[in-house]
């Protein structure tokens, strides 16, 4: 008999739900995951026209709390911290000393001295021993792994409020882009926030791990007229790339930097210091010598994560696509590449080698898709 | 959906339909199905020639690329040119959508593909 050496897959609490409708699952990150229901084109429209029920409780959530909680995050988060409201969330890098990403997060600034950070799946035992050690020397401050604390939800698309609010007592109206708030959705304990990972309006749901499938259930046959049904994280995948949203792995890691992949906004270039801080001032003054931007296929074909690009007659080191694929909205083939800074210019032509063939392809602005207001 | 009888069927799951030493040739419902969306295909051009085994193309869905392989050798006589702007007619047709037309070089390598019963087998 052969040996089983492989860690077993962890299951949201609605693993049972997903296998029930028929999803297709997927190990991503450790966990055993819905990559498809009904399809990825069809989810994707969905999401684009009405509205997607996600499970993404995958993702990590680490507190930060105590006194000198507030100095802690600062440390380690690349954003500045202290713009924060309380109720209001932001986007941020974990980065090392050279400025490169050791993951990416969102920060909810929960009380004045009480911070949560959602962090990928994969990362979380990393991101929690960097976090425990680094903010050390901040003073009163702990960090503490509550990811089994939390079931996340997101509910996307331009149906998602008024699916939302019937089951709701919060006036979803009054939470701004990027703040959150805490009620109670279908009768269970939830903060709800107006963030997402589709380029759409929308909400994620933290709830109790034991209420999820109330939830779940609730806003599935909430929004059943409404066409809103669940949807995976190969849309997921595919909603994040054509609103040009990074994807830790792919587009940004330990080897590229926030300026390099164009996120010098998240950057808190007027706090004191940081991880990585000297690193990307230098590498600001100096000027980057490679930049992640947003192409579409000129000629036939799907460039892919990986795959090598030409600049007139010679690849570049560094230089290569980082996440690729026919997008089920807009109809094209795009994707996200490095490119040296002086080809990285709107309308620049390039070659992406698609398995042996250089095939051409045209820098775009970024995003490819936004929706209108 | 069911595998048509009247077909012999490969283990990297394309079918082929063989008519007087031609072969029709697309993928099964199987492999429409492990795909997903496809969103593209590439296929040769008319007059190329194949090895049994050999790639004669790639299907691509949303999230990957996969090889097509040749059930038999011989020469594409034909190619399903509308398949290129209508990729989801192998999701939505997979027996229907044929891709190539082969003709045998050597009608003897059709003998070792597999029936409609063997390849059901091979999915269990």
């Amino acid at each position: 008999m052969e040996q089983a050496t492989v860690t077993p897959l962890k299951k949201t609490p609605l693993n049972a739900r997903h296998r029930a409708l028929g999803a297709k699952m997927v190990s991503f990150g450790g966990w055993d995951m819905p990559v498809e229901y009904s399809g990825i084109v069809n989810e994707h429209l969905a999401v684009r026209t009405r509205a997607g029920l996600f499970d993404v409780s995958h993702m990590g959530e680490i507190e930060i709390a105590g006194k000198d909680a507030l100095a802690a995050v600062q440390r380690i988060s690349s954003n500045d911290a202290s713009k924060l409201a309380v109720g209001q969330a932001q986007y941020s890098g974990l980065l090392t000393p050279q400025g490169t990403f050791i993951d990416d997060l969102l920060v909810y600034r929960l009380a004045p001295a009480h911070f949560l950070l959602v962090v990928n799946a994969s990362h979380i035992p990393k991101d929690y021993a960097w976090i425990a050690e680094q903010i050390k020397p901040a003073g009163d401050a702990v960090a503490v792994d509550a990811s089994a604390r939390y079931t996340l939800l997101a509910l996307q698309g331009p149906q998602a409020r008024e699916t939302l609010q019937s089951l709701t007592g919060v006036d979803l109206a009054d939470i701004r882009y990027y703040w959150f708030a805490h009620g109670e959705v279908a009768g269970v304990r939830a903060t709800i926030s107006r963030t997402g990972y589709t380029g759409e309006d929308g909400f994620e749901m933290f709830v109790p791990p034991q209420s999820a499938e109330r939830v779940w259930q609730a806003v599935l046959e909430a929004g059943r007229t409404a066409g809103v049904i669940p949807c995976g994280l190969g849309a997921r995948d595919t909603l994040r790339l054509e609103a040009a949203m990074r994807l830790h792995g792919n587009d940004i890691d330990e080897t590229t930097t926030a300026l390099e992949a164009d996120l010098s906004w998240i950057v808190g270039w007027k706090k004191d210091d940081f991880n990585g801080a000297a690193a990307l001032r230098e590498q600001k003054a100096a000027g980057v010598k490679r930049k992640l931007v947003g192409f579409e296929m000129i000629d036939r074909g799907i460039a892919r994560q990986g795959y090598e690009v030409y600049v007139g007659e010679r690849t570049v080191p560094g230089c290569r696509v980082t996440s690729g694929t026919q997008t089920p909205y807009l109809k094209k083939a795009i994707g996200m590449a490095y490119l040296p800074a002086e080809h990285s210019i709107p309308e620049t032509e390039f070659d992406v080698d698609i398995r042996g063939r250089r095939i051409r392809a045209r820098v775009v602005p970024m995003p490819f898709y936004k929706r209108a207001k | 959906m069911s595998y048509p009888g009247g077909y012999k069927y490969t283990k990297d799951h394309e079918w082929i339909e063989l008519v007087d030493g031609r072969g029709k040739v697309g993928i099964t419902d199987y492999a429409q199905q492990q795909l997903g969306d496809v969103v593209y295909i590439e296929l040769p051009e008319v007059g190329a020639t194949l090895k049994q085994g050999q790639s004669f193309g790639t299907i691509e869905s949303v999230k990957a690329v996969s090889e097509l392989y040749a059930p038999v050798g011989g020469e594409v006589v034909e190619v399903n040119a509308a398949l290129k702007d209508k990729p989801e007619a192998v999701n939505a047709d997979p027996h229907g959508s044929w891709m190539i037309v082969v003709k045998l070089a050597n009608a003897a390598e059709a003998g070792a593909l597999l029936d409609a019963t063997q390849y059901q087998e091979l999915l269990k």
